[in-house]
């Protein structure tokens, strides 16, 4: 249930903010959701995202393109986010719906989701102005 | 023929109001006993009409029946609104159509996730989207 939710928590660990979305997702709460992230980002230096949707059982087309913005705002905040555990269901009925969630990176697992954020801001790390010795 | 064995309605007035709907769905399709898939297209769809009667119509009502034809039972679902219409129905039942900023993909989308589609809307009166799954 959404109602008397106002917000969906942010963990922080280390380089990376997490979110584990539990609650049934109603338009407020999405958008609310991306300011917060952005802000978190920008306050904590934060360099990866990741966004576990193992528990959402339905993403429609303002959902999706809240996901879709929240990479496309963080990677221009220079951090890179990953969409963990969309349920099968959800990705066909996505797919159908005319939505691919270009631009957003996914792993099945958070394990998995971790390793694809570690690999990238390896990656980054050395050219950026962003690496841990600059 | 189809026939209405039970109905439920509900309010659309709140963003809020668009998450009761989907949960309303995702119980019945469950009683019904629709397939996982079938389940999230239709609370998909729902949460798209829903959506739309709230944004553009200004609110409305969602109307949940359990239906039966002579050969088997489906959801099927209104969403009704007071709002200003859709001048080109045509024009908005297109992918990418949006005059909100979204988009564009509720009433083309929606209409791929389920069997039955049907769109009333009346300049100045209001628009009716109703929709069927069958099982």
């Amino acid at each position: 249930m959404s109602i008397g939710v106002d917000r969906i928590p942010i963990l922080k660990m280390g380089e990376f903010l997490l979110v584990s979305i539990q609650v049934d997702l109603d338009d407020r709460l999405a958008m609310t959701l991306q300011q917060d992230l952005s802000e978190r980002i920008v306050k904590t230096g934060a360099r990866a995202v990741l966004i576990d949707i193992s528990a959402v059982q339905m993403v429609d087309s303002f959902i999706g393109r809240t996901m879709t913005d929240i990479a496309a705002v963080s990677r221009l905040l220079d951090a890179e986010t990953v969409l963990v555990g969309m349920q099968p269901a959800v990705a066909m009925t996505l797919v159908e719906l005319g939505l691919t969630l270009k631009g957003v990176r996914t792993a099945l697992t958070v394990e998995q989701g971790m390793e694809l954020l570690r690999g990238r801001m390896a990656e980054r790390g050395g050219n950026d102005g962003h690496s841990p010795t600059a | 023929m189809v026939t209405v064995q039970r109905h439920e309605v509900l309010v659309v007035q709140t963003p809020e109001d668009v998450v009761l709907v989907r949960q309303a769905v995702r119980r019945s399709a469950e009683e019904l006993g629709f397939g996982l898939v079938d389940q999230t297209k239709l609370v998909t769809a729902a949460s798209e009409l829903s959506r739309n009667a709230l944004i553009h119509g200004g609110g409305g009502t969602a109307r949940l029946e359990v239906v039966e034809n002579e050969s088997r039972s489906g959801l099927r679902l209104t969403v009704e609104d007071s709002g200003p219409g859709i001048p080109d129905v045509e024009a908005a039942m297109r992918d990418g159509f949006t005059t909100s900023g979204g988009l564009g993909l509720g009433l083309s989308g929606s209409r791929r996730l389920v069997n039955e589609f049907e769109i009333d809307s009346r300049v100045g009166e209001g628009t009716r989207v109703t929709v069927v799954r069958w099982k």
